[in-house]
């Protein structure tokens, strides 16, 4: 049993994803997970707001329940999967985020100064939290894809396209995490 | 009910994610500082396999359930897109460490917060939609 619940390495997290994807196209659909973002909105009605919503999201069904299965999912790992919830991170990490004011990091596996309740509760929290949900919105539809649709399967294309937008996530990654992270916590 | 399958996909998906630790914060702000190969191993393993995949439906040696051939969609092309769209994705990526599928697996974890995040990656959809036409692409 410590295979399940042991962290499952990258050469085993790496195929398993790659097999996902191959079932989804097997399947006659894609892997691309931020166009439900615009399902979820059209859903809700956001077609009153702009053209653009008016789309029959129906068609997407698929994809909306592909989320709802993460979820699924990802209750299911939480509860029955992983005993420890510690993150094994390495020591110079822990250091590194113990100067920037994240205090135990790796001990929960996420860290309560962003997901904690009191830092929901906070203005600087609470604006961390939709801040970084709205970058990560209004770019992945700029762009035209997240890690799933670019990452992914655009590397796996052999996209230049998808070339050029992880090379726009490491680049604003690396910059929120070296620059704006240490000034922010 | 055939969206089933989707379902039971989506339910590996979650899980796989979970496992490999890629939902963590942590695991992507150590992505981000250089300090653990998993991250690249993740992304890196599953695109050369990817690519192997992808060249057999193109040559065809791989069909659908339906025995057709797989089609590929291009991506849209465009350097500020690509670039700028990357950039500002990738801000938001590094600063809560979750993508959109992280997002919806975070929320199965029980995450309250996540809502939020979520939310706010709604509002981002809806904000690009508004200003796209302003927007060089």
């Amino acid at each position: 049993m410590d295979v399940i619940s042991q962290p499952w390495p990258w050469y085993v997290g790496g195929p398993l994803i790659t097999l996902v994807m191959f079932f989804l196209y097997y399947f006659g659909k894609k892997f691309g997970i931020s166009s439900n973002l615009e399902s979820i909105c059209a859903m809700g009605g956001a077609g009153k707001i702009h053209e653009h919503f008016n789309f029959d999201w129906k068609k997407s069904s698929w994809n909306l329940m592909f989320v709802l299965g993460t979820i699924i999912g990802g209750f299911i790992a939480f509860k029955f999967m992983t005993p420890d919830q510690a993150i094994v991170l390495n020591p110079q990490t822990v250091s590194d985020l113990s100067e920037i004011g994240f205090e135990n990091a790796g001990v929960q596996y996420l860290p309560e100064e962003i997901f904690g309740l009191d830092a929901l509760l906070s203005i600087k929290g609470g604006a961390t939290l939709i801040i970084g949900g709205l970058l990560v919105g209004f770019g992945a539809r700029y762009a035209g894809g997240c890690t799933s649709g670019h990452a992914i399967t655009g590397l796996s294309n052999l996209e230049l396209p998808s070339l050029l937008a992880v090379i726009g996530f490491f680049i604003g990654g690396l910059i929120m995490t070296w620059l704006i992270l240490p000034l922010l916590f | 009910m055939k969206n089933i399958r989707f379902i039971i996909l989506g339910i590996l998906f979650g899980i796989i994610l979970s496992k490999a630790e890629v939902i963590s914060w942590y695991r992507i702000y150590e992505m981000f500082k250089f300090q653990s190969f998993h991250m690249y191993g993740i992304i890196g393993s599953a695109v050369v396999l990817g690519i192997i995949l992808f060249s057999l439906f193109k040559k065809g040696t791989i069909k659908n359930y339906l025995g057709e051939k797989i089609e590929l969609e291009a991506k849209k092309k465009g350097i500020y897109r690509t670039i700028i769209g990357g950039i500002i994705f990738g801000l938001g990526w590094g600063l809560i460490g979750a993508c959109p599928g992280p997002m919806f697996i975070l929320l199965g974890r029980g995450v309250l917060s996540i809502l939020i995040v979520i939310f706010g990656g709604l509002l981002g959809v809806l904000f690009y939609h508004a200003i796209k036409n302003k927007l060089p692409h």
